[in-house]
């Protein structure tokens, strides 16, 4: 990569305070990291949640809380995690990396992704305000209609959870255009498709799952709130509304929900094998492929969802073949990914272990997703501690194991300093042994009949011992991420300024600087092979790459701050805040004040955005 | 591979970046957006036939739709199709005249549809069907409540543009305004080619 000596900067204009640029920022570096810090802390408040539900099962007739806050625990924690925390963790690493991963300056829309940010934050704040209220969700993550209708779950508890989820919705498809167009339209010159780092085929294939379900469930959401707040009655079986209308619209989104967030650790651990076993991705082609197919799979299997509702023989039957034909593509990867460290020079890093860890468990996951495939079994298994054991090991085995080992292979390059080894590797070990202590007893209280979502249990089932084996190894992986905040603060008071490249890495962002200028790029890259930066060393006859010097980005446009994406964001939780008080509060207006003023809102927003001149010349100094 | 340190005319920079496919950035982003849609309203589509018999209490499909008045409102629609394509013919030959001609007309048949919409949700509630009357009603309102707030959205959107027109500022270099909002104002043409039949014509023949 040539470095072309640009000129130098002028003066900077205007100082603008800290805060003003972090709430105008339309780079897609900062956008991510907020992604990622708000994203942390709802992650934090789901794991206290989590803490709390296992030190209410700890022992049998335990009244550590009411059964009420029990219901508002549960619901919140399988929400927070699935849309606060794993999503937009993940969000922070299509931000932060995929424009590094393709040569960009940019998104494709800077201001659209700084708005997604802002509806997303807004919707997370808006639903766990309900905690302030006493009136947390509490009719379980999926909503089941009509548990979730006013009849059965009367006040604002699942108000809010409906019209949070409308929220975030709205953010994760605006991100869905957004990461879609910058991919298949923002890479460097000569990255074809088939060239691509394996991470950003899983986000291209992850933002197609979440155009195609996440409409889904709006819909389901929409019929939903016109039953809990405008009278109708889609899911009322009095009114001849059909339950089970429900479960297919959301289990239609929420089968794919899946595959959305464990895609993007797939791809994750993708970039990170090779790396730390010194060898390109083995079978990059029937990665791509086989993810691509379980993607397709993906929408053929919602009904897996739904053995025990009385769907009927032949339709268990389909659904149970679809379900099992998932196994081959993902066996396919796991083979592959072996194939990768297979005979590689392995560095024994952090990111390798967390990655190793992650096959580890995602394989325990998927064995025992196959057991549910089998729908006779199934319908011993579902509504037992076994299906928690088994999604568990899926999504923290699979996705949390994945984002932390992310997040120690890519700390460097956002934030400059490489996190401390010893306490990374400690945080490792805690979190496996307590991830193991706390779910694997969970496939044995399930198999011995102990349901989901129960309060308590009475003595002398011979689950007491189980649960109190859960809820040891919880309060390890609890403590496991305190070794983390810990690591991350040390860290960021005396730790080593990272280099450009400290693992001797294959893709581009390894080769600008840590943490990257705002212009990404001062020359933006030409790829012509697969592992473009290994390519680029090999060529250069080196194993790691000179520091790039840090330039001017004087003459480099940039995407200009703007206020607008916060405002269209606030305009749309004012709308919907005006939705969840019309129901109990003021039936007087047809449509509401206050969701016309937030609607009145957006609307301004969006008009003085498109007026708004997209970009402006840099001035920084290089700093 | 030096553009950085290229001067730049700031008013041309912004409007062609370098593209892996051949299509524009937000070309591309409108059709992506529209085929998230179209799960949108597949859904509610589903909904609207799984309930079109629901109607024990109160007025069925038979009862109170009437195709007469629809079937122009969806002339209307799809000439406005045609229209919006003459308005981007001519901004992109930088007609002026031909420009905020068709688009004029585009935004009135958009306004004309939204207002027959409005006309008979209006006579459907004075003849006793209203938004919970019964699950057909429900199902009806939402479905093409959707879609008449799609088609006021374009309206909105192809009046801004027509404003934008007025005042000379969709030259042909920037014609692309009006091709994406065009192309949105095709993707509601083309849903409410679906729901027409679906609700109006295969209802009224279904009981």
């Amino acid at each position: 990569m040539a470095t072309t000596v640009l000129e130098p900067a002028h003066a900077t204009t205007a100082k603008r305070s800290v805060l003003v640029e972090w709430l105008t920022t339309v780079d897609h570096k900062r956008v991510g990291i907020l992604y990622g810090a708000s994203a942390f802390i709802f992650f934090l408040m789901g794991g206290i949640e989590a803490e709390i539900i296992r030190l209410q099962l700890m022992k049998p007739d335990n009244h550590l809380v009411s059964p009420e806050f029990y219901n508002q625990l549960f619901t919140m924690h399988g929400t927070t995690m699935i849309f606060l925390a794993v999503m937009p963790i993940s969000a922070m690493f299509f931000n932060f990396f995929v424009p590094l991963l393709i040569g960009a300056r940019d998104v494709a829309f800077p201001r659209l992704n700084a708005m997604s940010l802002w509806v997303f934050i807004l919707g997370g704040l808006f639903i766990n305000f309900s905690f302030l209220l006493n009136s947390a969700p509490n009719g379980g993550w999926f909503g089941y209609a009509p548990l979730s209708s006013r009849e059965y779950s009367p006040g604002v508890n699942m108000d809010f959870w409906m019209l949070g989820l409308q929220i975030l919705g709205i953010a994760s498809l605006a991100a869905g255009v957004n990461f879609f167009t910058t991919i298949l339209n923002m890479r460097a010159k000569g990255m074809t498709l088939m060239r691509m780092p394996m991470f950003v085929w899983s986000v291209l294939v992850t933002q197609v799952l979440v155009l195609l379900a996440f409409p889904v469930i709006t819909v389901a959401l929409i019929l939903l709130m016109a039953d809990r707040i405008y009278g109708a009655s889609f899911f009322e079986l009095k009114a001849a509304g059909d339950p089970m209308l429900w479960q297919h619209l959301f289990w239609v989104f929420g089968h794919p929900e899946v595959y959305i967030l464990i895609l993007p650790a797939f791809g994750i651990v993708s970039e990170i094998l090779p790396v730390f076993s010194r060898k390109p991705l083995f079978g990059y082609s029937a990665m791509v492929f086989s993810m691509a197919f379980i993607a397709f799979l993906g929408f053929g299997v919602w009904s897996h969802h739904m053995f025990a509702t009385g769907m009927g023989p032949l339709a268990d039957s389909f659904f149970s073949l679809a379900t099992m034909l998932i196994a081959i593509p993902t066996g396919v990867k796991i083979f592959n990914w072996i194939g990768t460290i297979w005979g590689g020079s392995l560095q024994f890093k952090t990111p390798l272990y967390f990655a190793l860890g992650f096959i580890a468990m995602f394989i325990m996951g998927g064995l025992s997703g196959v057991m549910h495939a089998v729908a006779p079994a199934d319908l011993q298994q579902t509504d037992s501690y076994f299906v928690v054991a088994h999604f568990h090991y899926v999504l923290f085995g699979g996705s949390i194991f994945a984002l932390a080992a992310g997040a120690y292979y890519w700390w460097p390059k956002m934030f400059g300093r490489v996190l401390n080894e010893t306490l990374g590797k400690t945080h490792f070990w805690l979190m496996l042994i307590g991830f193991n202590l706390t779910f694997f007893p969970m496939h044995f209280s399930g198999l011995l009949g102990m349901p989901r979502r129960i309060y308590t249990y009475p003595a002398g089932l011979g689950l007491g011992w189980l649960n109190l084996l859960s809820t040891v190894g919880a309060l390890i992986l609890g403590f496991s991420f305190l070794v983390f905040i810990y690591n991350i603060i040390t860290t960021w008071r005396s730790g080593e300024p990272a280099p450009a490249d400290p693992w001797g890495g294959a893709t581009l962002e390894w080769s600008i600087p840590s943490p990257p200028q705002e212009w990404n790029f001062a020359v933006e890259p030409e790829v012509h092979e697969k592992d473009a930066l290994w390519a680029m060393k090999r060529a250069a006859g080196v194993r790691m790459l000179p520091e790039p010097p840090r330039v001017s980005g004087q003459g480099i446009h940039l995407p200009s701050p703007s206020w607008w994406p916060l405002f269209t964001a606030i305009g749309l939780l004012v709308f919907m805040v005006g939705i969840l008080v019309r129901g109990p509060v003021s039936h007087a207006f047809p449509f509401g004040l206050i969701s016309a003023a937030g609607f009145a809102i957006a609307a301004f927003s969006i008009f003085k955005w498109s007026y708004e001149p997209p970009d402006h010349h840099t001035s920084h100094i290089a700093h | 591979m030096t553009a950085a340190a290229l001067p730049h005319d700031s008013a041309s920079a912004h409007e062609e970046h370098h593209t892996s496919l051949p299509v524009n950035n937000r070309k591309l982003a409108i059709w992506t957006f529209i085929g998230s849609e179209c799960m949108f309203f597949a859904s509610l589509i589903t909904t609207f036939v799984i309930y079109r018999d629901s109607h024990a209490t109160g007025p069925g499909p038979k009862d109170v739709l009437g195709v007469p008045l629809v079937t122009s409102g969806t002339a209307v629609l799809l000439f406005s199709s045609f229209f919006v394509v003459m308005a981007l013919n001519g901004a992109q030959q930088g007609n002026r005249k031909k420009l905020l001609t068709w688009l004029s007309l585009t935004v009135l048949c958009g306004l004309f549809f939204a207002g027959m919409q409005v006309y008979e949700f209006t006579h459907f509630v004075r003849d006793g069907m209203g938004y919970t009357t019964n699950l057909f009603a429900t199902s009806f309102f939402t479905l093409t409540g959707f879609h008449g707030t799609h088609v006021a959205i374009g309206t909105l959107w192809l009046a801004t543009l027509l404003k934008d027109a007025w005042k000379g500022r969709i030259p042909p270099e920037k014609s692309l305004n009006l091709e994406i909002a065009a192309l949105y104002w095709h993707f509601v043409d083309v849903v409410w080619i679906i729901i027409f039949p679906v609700v109006y014509l295969m209802s009224l023949g279904h009981k």
